[in-house]
């Protein structure tokens, strides 16, 4: 670690920021302060651009596939004309929609809600509201952007390669992900995919041990652990699970390369492909699904959680009352993030798992609905008798709220394992984690990027068009995953690109349309909040007040536009926690507010 | 022609929606800004009671639209059992979604900002905490309990009358193998598949030379007899997807998996309370597989048993097809001197 982020609360900002060229006045070179930059906020904003360029195109993916679903007899030359023999005839070919399928649903989990959303908030809110200078590795955490970057070109480079990307879904389960011969995508994009990954794991480890660390060690005097933002909170959790579930994740896709590549057996027994007989034996298939799903049930929970805490942030400040129950709030973070690695069997269970295993599954699952029951009364509460303001990123929040009811409670259905025998690996599926884990995580991105905008630009986002966005992409929302539960009712499996082969599933033809449509509608909707960010940036209203939505979190007492260092001079001591909102007839108290004589417990 | 014609329209309204949203900007500052405020906020509020009351309408007119079209009640003896649970998570869960939305929504329009309004200073309640922790668990319990049992009886040992189908999946069709008179299923390895031989049986072993191949035509199962079905998969993860009988397990390669059912309506009898002239029980691969995933599709048929025995005598073994010569119901030639080569043949394929 080097000297120059050993900061002391008293130093002042010069003496904090006394990195070699920061002598005298900040004047920074362009690259140094744009592109390889060690400010914390300035990495924080590069991680939510490049993820809402990767959002921009993984939602594009998927609404090429919805295209297919929709219109399954159709053909659209304009498709020819893009993306040539992978739609010859304008028609999109099977190899073709599973390469979209399982790009889309890559890059929407791991490179914009894991990265985008984990790596915008975390970096930019952490050392603000603890209340440091930067993280405490600033230049592990330019590193961190930068493996991600890497993976990014290199998963954007698989895209144009001969035999198209990966294509065996984001799980990539072996042997299909493993052979060849089994299916184009698993030529050289699976082993792009993979290496991909790998620096995707890389850099999230970077990423989040610093933000352990930083929250753990950093934080201003005064902050003790029971004073920080939920926000904080969230984002530590998410950092504590990714820390422990990536390298599994990492282990397993090791292994995975050395069966494609280096003959071994870990995943392959027993195959035939075609005529082709292989020489593995004694290899588990099911091995790699434990591997995956004890990375990939931890990660639905690093997408989730930070959402969780911005909303929790977000209604509190908005309502102007505290948020309910701060340490039920902060117990139930600690329950989900334990649970969270209990429960990655319930992905299994029409696998042969042993039935009693897949009981003991079934308890600890449901179990997780506890502590998000809690949550939720407790933002319902944090609702109730307040005065709200229901700005862009208040009705995110509110959005999220009810999407998270809707799809946690799907959820219930099917972490039993009764139910899910029937609805396992149907569109009840696709709806269930659509709704709570994609589309929830992304309103509570949405929030978070209209609350901190100002924080990040100095300036403000147009609200009408926020007001737009809201509504369109709630209704939409609801219209495109709702009706979806009904299919997966049915028991139409998901990943079919064309149904009128099946006489069980091809009784929702007008369904599909319907959704296929309102999905076109909600896409350009988000390129108009990518616009509004984008015109925003540079056109926006001007923020003139440091504390504009009246918060009492310390990024709000730092400058409009906060150099490399957030404070000009002493960090600010914390004497309270962050939701005395309300309190003693005052609208807030900031937390660097000292304690009256004759204030009032609570 | 028509693509460039979309693309313009939406641009188009892209840009007035844009200018609208500027110009209401800057007419929110000439007004006062603190008015404009409080008109938007009215407005949200309110639209989120209407999203609240048209959310809810659409919820039971999507159930009115949709529930017909979901298959009906189910036609094995487990799909009964997965059914009720379904149905009673149904009611469970959708009691509390009720609850929490309309709580939510109407929080939200109620207690809207307002200058006569001071937010009430509430941080906690560790009675009502305590109580929306209970309750939930307590439900959960229940739901977790109803759950267990009945997955113990799904997943349990297969009754003792069961009869055993194997059903193999492979890039991308569908296999079966019936144990003939014997009711044991041979023993097969992989290295011995040949075009002859799709399954890999040994013909060493006795207790393959009496099980019967079917491919390419429907799986045949007797109403109301138990059936253990043994899965496997040759190159991929498949799976077996019955949703009639609401039935699903992996086909995992190197991996054999079981699931028993016992079906409970014949084909016949489900076309006419379905009233679809073509009604066929299928099975649909719920794995991804690759490209052909679609259009991995297989059928069953359920009839009475004599309606299956007369079918069952119309095959023969896989095991004759390959040994014609000792095939008791074909013409004998000369027994010990045609077996050999053949059987020669065969070894040599491996």
């Amino acid at each position: 670690m080097s000297e120059s982020i050993h900061i002391h609360p008293g130093s002042t900002a010069h003496d904090a920021v006394h990195d070699d060229h920061h002598h005298g006045h900040h004047e920074q070179s362009f690259i140094s302060k744009y592109i390889f930059s060690q400010d914390h906020k300035t990495i924080g904003k590069q991680f939510l651009i490049t993820g809402i360029i990767w959002a921009i195109i993984g939602g594009l993916f998927s609404v090429l596939f919805r295209l297919q679903l929709g219109y399954p007899d159709q053909s659209f030359p304009i498709l020819e004309t893009f993306f040539g023999h992978w739609a010859e005839g304008g028609t999109i070919k099977p190899e073709f929609y599973y390469a979209l399928v399982t790009m889309h649903g890559t890059v929407l989990v791991f490179f914009v809600l894991t990265a985008g959303l984990s790596g915008t908030f975390a970096n930019l809110l952490i050392p603000l509201q603890v209340g440091a200078r930067d993280m405490a590795s600033p230049f592990m955490n330019m590193l961190s952007y930068w493996f991600f970057f890497m993976a990014s070109i290199v998963m954007i480079a698989s895209l144009f390669i001969h035999t198209g990307p990966a294509s065996g879904g984001w799980t990539v389960y072996p042997p299909l992900s493993a052979l060849g011969q089994a299916s184009e995508g698993s030529k050289l994009g699976m082993d792009l995919w993979i290496v991909a990954m790998a620096l995707f794991v890389v850099s999230s480890l970077l990423g989040g041990l610093n933000y352990i660390a930083t929250i753990l060690n950093m934080r201003t005097k005064g902050m003790s652990m029971t004073r920080l933002p939920l926000t904080i909170w969230a984002l530590f959790f998410t950092a504590v699970l990714g820390v422990l579930s990536f390298p599994v994740l990492f282990s397993g896709l090791l292994l995975l390369l050395f069966d494609r590549n280096l003959g071994t057996s870990f995943y392959l027994s027993d195959i035939v492909v075609g005529t082709d007989i292989l020489p593995n034996e004694g290899g588990s298939a099911i091995l790699f699904q434990h591997l995956f799903w004890f990375l990939g049930h931890p990660e639905v929970y690093i997408i989730l959680l930070p959402a969780m805490g911005m909303v929790s942030e977000i209604l509190s400040v908005n309502a102007r009352k505290p948020i309910f129950g701060y340490m039920a709030m902060l117990g139930s973070l600690f329950a989900i993030a334990i649970l969270a690695f209990l429960v990655w069997a319930h992905h299994m269970f029409v696998t042969g798992l042993n039935p009693f295993l897949g009981s003991v599954f079934v308890l600890l699952t449901l179990l997780i609905a506890v502590p998000s029951a809690i949550k939720v009364f407790n933002w319902l509460t944090t609702l109730w008798r307040g005065n709200i303001r229901l700005f862009p990123s208040t009705l995110f929040a509110i959005g999220f709220v009810s999407l998270f009811i809707s799809g946690g409670l799907t959820g219930i259905f099917l972490g039993n394992s009764t139910i899910d025998i029937h609805l396992h690996d149907t569109m009840f599926v696709v709806a269930h984690f659509h709704i709570v884990m994609g589309v929830a995580s992304m309103f509570g991105m949405f929030a978070g990027v209209y609350h901190w905008f100002p924080k990040m630009f100095g300036r403000y986002l147009n609200s009408t068009l926020g007001y737009i966005h809201f509504w369109v992409t709630m209704i939409g929302s609801y219209l495109i995953f709702w009706p979806m539960h009904y299919e997966g009712l049915a028991g139409m499996p998901r990943r079919y690109l064309d149904k009128s082969i099946w006489k069980s599933f091809n009784q929702f033809g007008d369904l599909d349309k319907m959704i296929t449509v309102v999905s076109i509608i909600v896409f350009a909707v988000q390129l108009m909040f990518v616009f509004n960010f984008f015109y925003s940036i540079f056109k926006g209203r001007k923020v003139t007040t440091t504390n504009p939505w009246g918060a009492n979190t310390l990024e709000w007492t730092t400058p409009i536009n906060p150099g490399h260092g957030n404070w000009t001079g002493e960090i600010p001591e914390v004497h309270r926690w962050a939701y005395d909102y309300g309190k003693d007839g005052r609208e807030f108290i900031p937390q660097t507010e000292p304690v009256g004589a004759n204030e009032s417990k609570h | 022609m028509q693509t460039f014609f979309i693309v313009a329209i939406l641009a188009l309204g892209f840009l007035i929606t844009f200018q609208i949203a500027k110009a209401s900007e800057y007419v929110a500052v000439l007004r006062g800004e603190e008015k404009a405020k409080k008109q938007t906020n009215k407005v949200n509020a309110f639209l989120l009671l209407l999203f609240l009351i048209f959310g809810l309408i659409g919820v039971y007119y999507c159930n009115e639209r949709l529930k017909g079209r979901i298959l009906g009640d189910p036609a094995s003896d487990h799909g009964v059992l997965i059914d009720r649970m379904l149905y009673i998570t149904i009611a469970v869960t959708f009691v509390v979604f009720v609850i929490t939305q309309v709580a939510l929504f109407w929080f939200s329009y109620k207690y809207q900002q307002s200058d006569d309004r001071k937010a009430y200073y509430y941080p906690h309640n560790n009675k009502l905490e305590l109580i929306w922790t209970v309750i939930p668990a307590i439900v959960l319990t229940v739901l977790v309990g109803f759950g267990i049992f009945y997955w113990f009886k799904i997943t349990g040992k297969p009754p003792r009358n069961a009869m055993q189908v194997e059903i193999v999946g492979s890039q991308f069709k569908w296999e079966f193998r019936y144990p003939g008179k014997d009711s044991i299923l041979g023993k097969k390895y992989y290295k011995k598949i040949t075009g002859d031989n799709p399954l890999g049986q040994i013909w060493e072993d006795p207790a393959n030379h009496d099980d019967i191949y079917v491919s390419g035509d429907p799986m045949h199962l007797i109403v109301n007899r138990p059936v253990q079905l043994v899965i496997g998969a040759k190159d991929v993860i498949h799976d077996v997807g019955l949703a009639h009988f609401r039935m699903k397990m992996d086909a995992v390669p190197g991996t054999p998996t079981t699931m028993w059912f016992t079906p409970t309506k014949t084909t016949a009898q489900m076309i006419k309370e379905t009233g679809k002239s073509d009604f066929v029980y299928e099975i649909s691969c719920d794995q991804m597989c690759g490209s052909g995933h679609t259009r991995m599709r297989g059928e069953i048929i359920v009839e009475s048993q004599e309606e299956f025995d007369v079918w069952m005598a119309q095959q023969t073994p896989k095991y004759f097809a390959v040994f014609p010569d000792k095939n008791p119901n074909k013409p004998k030639t000369d027994t010990t001197g045609a077996a050999t080569p053949a059987a020669t043949t065969a070894t040599g394929q491996q």
